[in-house]
């Protein structure tokens, strides 16, 4: 079975962990083995997290510099950060809406341009696909759900080679009841948002 | 009921490392646990936790890693199965106990789980703990992936049984806080009344005892070299001239980069998860059937060393390399990328690393440093002291926890950390050797690890500085867990006690103690003035629950602030507190962001305008 290695990285509290636990049950619904690792060390005082998924025949389930296949963005400098995980084959996956760190919120650093930071990812990358994630997140009904509206763009975009239903389900097994009208339709949002770009 | 309770043998479920290893303990029989939090191994107690208070499983938090092996020495030497788990450096705190247990040993199981952290992502030091198996004659086992781990434990279980001493399980922070799907096993019933057979030839280590004790100890790890040599956990893979001897999670590495470098048919590899004892014989073995040898372990080079001298025994001559100068480093963490280059180079194998992009022209991209939360009441009373002490040459040792964050600019409070508990003593020290003033920080549960040794010291040895305490009633940093200050009724949980932290402190003896409520900032440093002109120690006692914690628990109706147009724009609060809630709006004026803002007020009261007010709503 060939080998597909996913970055995903996000701020603390965008739900990145759920994210990849979605992304988990879909493989073990799909029949595809599945290795992940998560950096979360001090994530939860404002740093940034990150997981690695391994699909496939590999062993190890961290993912070196330069052997990302997939990266998927929570937030579009931390994408453009994450850039040395991917070579000139990796399809890239981001939001667009800032999540400025501390110090540029108060002016002492600056935020790259969202437009550079895109032309930079797409120059360097085979694909990219940009999608504003918290207004398609809001537009589902929750803030929170940024993270299921980029799944739907991952998917969309078919690098994973999951279909659809498979990830549904897994969203319906992971996801508590009460939230998972809005985020079904979260996936759907970003599911066609990614399809039209 | 708790999932890792669930009776389901044969169910395949995504767990993270650490739900692995609590649940392979429970599949154990394990009757006992203790612990005291620390990452990567805190979800393995917060998780045994919960457990405990559906089923008769007992777990306690305890103060500090030494007590818990203590208490949980016990436990094992009257017969029940026994679980005690701590980050690295908490083996440290522990290994007074640890290495007198290991002459000792236990009646039923034990397994002492050490989770080290290579590349030290919430660590103080990345220290190889195998040497502590070495060092302590305890049989060490570290498993290579998640699911292994869940097995293993049960194994290690059954092998401490079997020789009659605790086993030590070694796992990496990659284990910890990986997620894989495991299966379920069976749950073995657990025996959870135990009895204290007396045996003081064997429990009382006067030295009399012990000297019997170091033969008898030398006896079992014998046993445990011959276990070794045929454990199933040690094994060969794949065939050829070309060796590979490696551990843990590098294994994956190492098998990966075989494959990946075409050495399918030439390379085999000498997996060891039984790694003390190291399996002499084998390692033998394998030698003798190697053109040339690569060990890949993570850390020190605590096999290397081993199979090299096992080959000078055996007249082996071949190359044996690990770590050196153009190979691997004795630094950090160890990932596929690195292990296939070094195969490669080792083996004289062609590859070319899939070129990484280009990111000279990339620009730059500002840091997101770990920041106290917004409300946090450790800022406050940074702050606070701060003023309180602006016109003295300050030197202010801090301790191991959130408020470890305090040396961060703008609170720049903090300038020396070595170990949990060392604010304390170290400001013993500092007092004695300067006529600076000395102001400490402790945390609440860290005062109780081990903070409260060193305020005895300094009643009795009459030193000079103010220690303040940060009593925010909770383990913060590890994520909530209880301590001895903590109202446990927070939690629903009766049947606890709770030690007041005035009264302990008082008792001890010291003369001056206050309390500050740390919200309240002007009569705060007011307190803080007087403690810090009294000549001696003085304590001040920082009360306010984490931000956080409170939120969880609801403890306050949040009333979020903002900043009205009597602002001046002089940024005075970012400059000074610097609360994450503040950012600045479309016209660069300061503004506070409501859905963060836990409406704490200090930047209220600090903003000289007058101008922070609470949001109407
Ligand atoms: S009141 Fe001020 S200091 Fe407190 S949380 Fe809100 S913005 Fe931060
Ligand atoms: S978790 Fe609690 S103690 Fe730690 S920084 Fe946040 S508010 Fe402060």
């Amino acid at each position: 079975m060939e080998t597909t290695r996913l970055i995903i990285v996000a701020v603390g509290g965008q739900g990145n962990l759920l994210a990849s636990k979605v992304l988990g049950e879909a493989a073990l619904l799909a029949g595809v083995p599945v290795r992940m690792s998560e950096i979360h060390g001090m994530a939860q005082r404002g740093g940034v997290v990150e997981s690695a998924m391994v699909f496939g025949d590999a062993e190890s389930s961290i993912i070196s510099d330069g052997e990302a296949d997939i990266l998927l963005g929570f937030e579009p400098a931390e994408t453009l950060r994450a850039i040395k995980r991917c070579n000139k084959t990796t399809q890239v996956i981001t939001n667009t809406a800032p999540v400025p760190p501390f110090t540029v919120a108060v002016g002492l650093g600056t935020y790259p341009d969202v437009e550079e930071i895109k032309q930079l990812i797409q120059a360097k990358t085979a694909g990219l696909v940009a999608i504003d994630a918290m207004s398609l997140a809001r537009e589902a009904g929750s803030p929170m759900s940024v993270n299921i509206v980029l799944l739907g763009a991952l998917v969309q975009t078919g690098a994973l080679g999951f279909d659809r239903d498979v990830v549904e389900e897994a969203i319906r097994r992971r996801v508590k009841p009460a939230f998972l009208d809005v985020n079904l339709k979260a996936f759907d949002l970003g599911f066609k948002a990614a399809a039209g770009v | 009921m708790h999932k890792l309770l669930q009776d389901l043998p044969g169910e395949k479920i995504m767990l993270l490392g650490n739900e692995a290893i609590a649940r392979g303990a429970v599949e154990a029989g394990v009757a006992f646990a203790t612990t005291y939090p620390g990452t990567p191994s805190s979800e393995i107690s917060l998780n045994l936790f919960q457990m405990s208070q559906e089923s008769d499983l007992y777990f306690e938090y305890s103060t500090n890693e030494k007590v818990a092996l203590e208490v949980a020495a016990a436990a094992a030497n009257s017969g029940l199965r026994t679980f005690c788990m701590m980050k690295h450096v908490g083996l440290n705190v522990a290994a007074d106990p640890l290495m007198t247990l290991a002459y000792v040993g236990v009646t039923a199981g034990m397994v002492i789980l050490t989770a080290d952290d290579p590349a030290m992502f919430s660590s103080q030091n990345e220290q190889d703990n195998r040497y502590y198996a070495k060092f302590g004659n305890l049989p060490m086992m570290e498993p290579s992936s998640v699911a292994e781990a869940k097995d293993m434990i049960k194994d290690a279980f059954e092998l401490s049984e079997s020789l009659k001493q605790p086993v030590l399980l070694r796992t990496t922070t990659r284990i910890n806080h990986s997620n894989a799907f495991v299966t379920f096993g069976e749950i073995k019933p657990r025996n959870t009344k135990g009895r204290f057979e007396k045996d003081p030839h064997r429990c009382v280590t006067v030295p009399a005892v012990s000297r019997g004790l170091h033969v008898k100890v030398l006896e079992k790890m014998k046993n445990a070299a011959r276990l070794s040599d045929t454990s199933s956990y040690n094994f060969v893979q794949g065939q050829g001239p070309l060796g590979v001897i490696t551990n843990g999670v590098s294994f994956y590495y190492a098998a990966d980069a075989v494959k990946d470098l075409g050495l399918t048919d030439r390379a085999k590899i000498l997996r060891l998860g039984f790694s003390n004892p190291l399996p002499r014989k084998m390692i033998a073995d394998f030698l003798k059937g190697c053109e040339k040898v690569l060990v890949v372990e993570e850390g020190e080079p605590f096999m290397e060393e081993a199979v090299k001298a096992i080959a000078q025994e055996q007249g082996i001559t071949i190359s044996i390399k690990g770590k050196s100068d153009d190979l691997f480093s004795r630094l950090f963490e160890y990932d596929p990328a690195m292990v296939r280059e070094k195969m490669a180079a080792f083996f004289n194998v062609p590859y070319t690393p899939k070129p990484s992009v280009d990111t000279s022209d990339i620009p730059e991209i500002p840091m997101r440093p770990p920041n106290l939360c917004s409300g946090c009441s450790h800022r406050a009373t940074f702050y606070e002291v701060k003023q309180a002490a602006k016109d003295m040459d300050v030197i202010c040792p801090n301790d191991i926890g959130c408020y470890t964050l305090g040396f961060l600019p703008p609170l720049s409070m903090g300038d020396f950390v070595i170990c949990m508990g060392s604010s304390v003593s170290s400001s013993c020290g500092f007092s004695k050797a300067t006529d600076q003033k000395v102001v400490s920080f402790i945390g609440d549960s860290t005062f109780f690890h081990s903070g409260i040794t060193g305020l005895v010291n300094a009643v009795f040895n009459n030193h000079n500085f103010t220690l303040v305490i940060l009593e925010n009633d909770i383990t913060a940093m590890t994520g909530h867990q209880p301590h001895p200050g903590v109202d446990m009724d927070r939690f629903g949980l009766s049947g606890y006690g709770r030690v007041n932290i005035e009264k302990l402190v008082r008792a001890v003896g010291v003369e001056h103690v206050s309390i500050i409520k740390p919200f309240k900032v002007q009569k705060s440093i007011d307190v803080i003035k007087e403690a810090l002109a009294f000549k001696g120690v003085s304590v001040i006692i920082s009360q306010e629950p984490c931000a956080l914690y409170a939120k969880s628990l609801k403890l306050k109706k949040i009333r979020p602030f903002m900043v009205s147009d009597k602002c001046v724009d002089h940024r005075d609060c970012i400059t000074t507190i610097a609360c994450p809630s503040f950012y600045l709006d479309k016209d660069n004026r300061v503004a506070i962001d409501a859905n963060t803002c836990v409406g704490c007020a200090v930047c209220a009261q600090i903003c000289p305008e007058n101008a922070i007010r609470p949001l109407k709503q």
